[in-house]
């Protein structure tokens, strides 16, 4: 899009900073009449408050010189580069352009790199001790605000170091959800359900991992989330990774595993969004940050 | 005693106490703002206590309270005696009093609240918008209608840049804050994206430019002369500077978006006029600095005048260092970092602050017939204030560069070296050393403050004679 809308504010911007440039030279050049240097000053014959009163020494050599550079530099710099309205300046620089200039260099420099990685299987990725560092130092500049300088993940924010998937676990799943993003999305039953039936649903879900206390509000929550809740959750409560619908039995809580986190879940229903990072990394970083996030629950040895 | 022949230093002291009173406060949350930096667990989870409720609160009450009771006191003296008339219409003065503490008053209740129309150093929302405006129509009142009634035929250079002030201001306080209001507390601005962050720093670069600038050269080409009894250096230079500087400073707000969506031509110019600028500034430093010539062993002896000498050098130090930062290379490395903060209180502190502190020291004495009670208080004071200011750029020059070295730092496989949570962790010995200086500063205040009251407690408020003009 045109910086203007119309020709005439482009000259108006012109005739500003020229007018402007233009009349500090001829400032400077009136001023720098009269007495000289070295003179002994007179004053302007002006008394205010008793005994104000001014000199009126010539503007020093030094200093008038400083301005006269700082006004033919600006010249200069105006006749290169933008900024004399719409013309773009000798030199036809861009910010735009200058940007697209250091991300192509850097492609050139590093680009190689990260080819030679992107062949390679992510499962082996995973044991490159150096690949693995490469893709902790872009975890903990690109994840971490989400997941945790640990990967430890936070209340809405999956921890990555534990061997609970939500979309599953295989090397092509975790490179998929880098690449094209994840969304979460439970609806909230609080309308369907009301204050009493959120209550008996959270005490079920609760007993899924022998937490629930009050065994009738249970009872009665089972029927409701066979009716409702099956669909994702499954009928054993497992879960369901096709869906990233959570395992609400192995006690680990995605929003929380208090009674009140859950029955806000329940209520309110939530919205998980991990951001698609395909156009924004490029998928040979995505292969060096998926094989480092792999490489954090390889560390532990799996569960009996 | 209202009477023709007399000037109403009333509404002068009123504005010089509340100076000294609203820097204090102001200069408290800020110490406290540094340290929540340090050692966040004093924000205590209260959310009117939060760093980013009293921020805001700083900022307002060093820039509009401080400052701005300095310009009202020292303007209001200024124009009565160098025209040698009483100031225009009692009454309007007296509004301008009351309704500035009123905005005052505002702002510190409001903006803990959270009440916020989220533009920096225009925070305060419509209703205390208007007010301002109300204010700021009756100062230009009170402060023109006295030029015009005065005895003397030429209008002296302090009263230029106090005019150039009071324009300009209400011409960017009206522009930047214009909004639709849909509720009692809540507006949104006229202007959207890029179009808003130009106007914003248009007017916040300008605030600095005439408010902080303008209006505190005024208090030094009235000042200084008057403490070192000496004239004022070069009329020639303050006209060049003058112009120069009420034309340039316009331009410069740009050079706060440099690298953003703002257009490539306005990031330009506002460089070259921010370099151009340079000269006008120094022209300033010149003829302030230069006015002692013939006198400089005043310096010496006389801790006033060790204050505004001072402050003058300090606003020559960053009139060059903004310059700098505006070229955009420079400002790649500066932009988003605590540079930019010890820049501002080189400026905030060693110019502003010191000037108005030589000019109350001035002032306050002889508003009340009386001589200061201690000269020596006046000398700690003022090696107080300069340990805590060097303390304070200091630390965040080195923690600023350090930040902006580290931000940029690259590994060999075109990664990051730092993430940005270690650069914090790597600034936290600078965020104790600015938080010490802050609070050397603040306690300099105090001293001020014990010194002032012990010079006018029981004293009576003085009445001065309007003399007859020299001719």
């Amino acid at each position: 899009m045109a910086d203007f809308t119309s020709e005439f504010w482009s000259w108006f911007i012109i005739a500003g900073a020229a007018l402007g440039i233009v009349s500090m030279f001829a400032l400077n050049r009136w001023m720098s009449g009269g007495p000289k240097e070295g003179g002994k000053p007179k004053t302007m014959g002006h008394v205010w408050d008793e005994d104000l009163q001014e000199l009126n020494n010539p503007l020093p050599r030094w200093w008038l010189n400083m301005f006269y550079i700082t006004l033919v530099f600006g010249i200069g710099y105006l006749a290169l580069y933008p900024g004399l309205g719409s013309f773009a300046g000798l030199l036809k620089w861009s910010e735009v352009g200058e940007y697209n200039k250091e991300v192509e260099a850097a492609d050139k420099k590093y680009g190689p790199l990260y080819e030679k990685y992107l062949q390679e299987d992510l499962r082996a990725l995973a044991g490159n001790r150096e690949a693995v560092k490469t893709g902790e130092r872009l975890f903990v500049n690109y994840c971490t605000t989400c997941h945790g300088s640990d990967a430890g993940g936070g209340p809405g924010f999956p921890n990555l170091r534990d061997r609970d998937w939500l979309y599953g676990g295989d090397p092509q799943t975790v490179k998929a959800s880098i690449m094209n993003g994840r969304i979460g999305v439970m609806p909230g039953w609080g309308a369907a359900l009301g204050q009493e039936g959120v209550f008996n649903v959270a005490e079920y879900v609760l007993s899924l991992s022998g937490r629930g206390t009050n065994v009738n509000a249970a009872a009665s929550g089972r029927e409701k989330f066979q009716q409702l809740c099956v669909a994702c959750h499954g009928a054993d409560g497992k879960g369901n990774p096709a869906l990233g619908a959570p395992n609400l039995t192995d006690g680990i809580w995605l929003y929380g595993g208090s009674q009140r986190a859950v029955m806000e879940s329940i209520e309110k229903g939530r919205q998980g969004r991990m951001p698609a990072h395909r156009d924004f990394l490029g998928e040979a970083k995505v292969h060096l940050l998926a094989a480092y996030v792999l490489s954090l629950s390889a560390e532990k040895s799996p569960k009996p | 005693m209202a009477t023709q022949d007399t000037y109403n230093y009333t509404v002068v002291r009123q504005f010089a106490i509340m100076t000294v009173i609203w820097g204090i406060v102001g200069m408290l949350v800020g110490v406290l703002i540094a340290a929540q930096m340090a050692w966040p667990v004093l924000n205590f989870d209260i959310p009117w206590l939060t760093f980013s409720r009293l921020r805001p609160l700083h900022t307002n009450a060093v820039i509009f309270a401080f400052g701005g009771c300095a310009l009202f006191a020292t303007s209001y003296y200024v124009v009565q005696r160098t025209c040698h008339v009483r100031l225009f219409c009692d009454k309007l003065a007296a509004f301008t009093f009351w309704g500035w503490q009123a905005v005052i008053v505002s702002a510190a209740v409001t903006l803990p609240l959270g009440i916020t129309s989220s533009k920096e150093y225009a925070e305060l929302e419509w209703p205390i918008d208007v007010l301002i405006t109300l204010v700021w129509v009756a100062y230009a009142v009170v402060f023109f209608g006295t030029l015009v009634k005065r005895k003397v035929a030429h209008i002296y250079v302090a009263n230029w840049f106090y005019g150039a002030f009071i324009l300009t201001i209400a011409v960017l306080h009206l522009f930047n804050s214009a909004a639709l209001p849909v509720s009692l507390w809540k507006s949104y601005s006229a202007y959207a994206g890029v179009q808003d962050a130009m106007v914003q720093w248009w007017y916040g670069h300008n605030a600095v430019g005439f408010f902080l600038t303008a209006g505190f050269l005024g208090i030094m080409y009235y000042f200084i002369p008057k403490q070192a009894e000496r004239p004022v250096y070069s009329y020639r230079l303050s006209v060049v500077h003058f112009w120069a500087l009420a034309f340039t400073y316009i331009w410069a707000g740009p050079h706060h978006l440099h690298y953003t969506a703002l257009p490539d031509w306005a990031q330009s110019l506002g460089m070259v006029f921010s370099l151009i600028l340079l000269a006008p500034s120094w022209g300033g430093m010149i003829n302030g600095i230069m006015t002692l010539s013939g006198a400089w062993e005043k310096l010496r002896t006389d801790p006033i005048l060790k204050f505004l000498i001072v402050s003058v050098s300090f606003y020559g130090m960053s009139t060059f260092e903004g310059p700098m930062m505006s070229i955009k290379t420079v400002n790649a490395l500066s932009h988003y970092t605590d540079w930019t903060i010890g820049h501002v209180h080189s400026g905030a502190l060693g110019w502003v602050a010191m000037v108005s502190i030589g000019a109350m020291y001035y002032l306050i004495p002889r508003l009340f017939g009386r001589k200061i009670h201690s000269v020596k208080l006046i000398e700690t004071h003022f090696w107080v204030a300069t340990i805590g200011i060097v303390l304070y750029i200091t630390s965040m020059w080195i923690s600023g560069v350090m930040q902006g070295l580290m931000w940029r730092a690259v590994n060999p496989d075109g990664t990051l070296t730092y993430s940005f949570v270690e650069s914090v962790q790597a600034m936290h010995p600078y965020y104790i050393v600015r938080f010490l200086g802050g609070a050397v500063f603040l306690s300099g205040m105090l001293v001020m403050a014990y010194n002032l009251w012990k010079t006018i407690a029981g004293a009576r408020p003085a009445v001065a004679a309007i003399p007859a003009p020299a001719h």
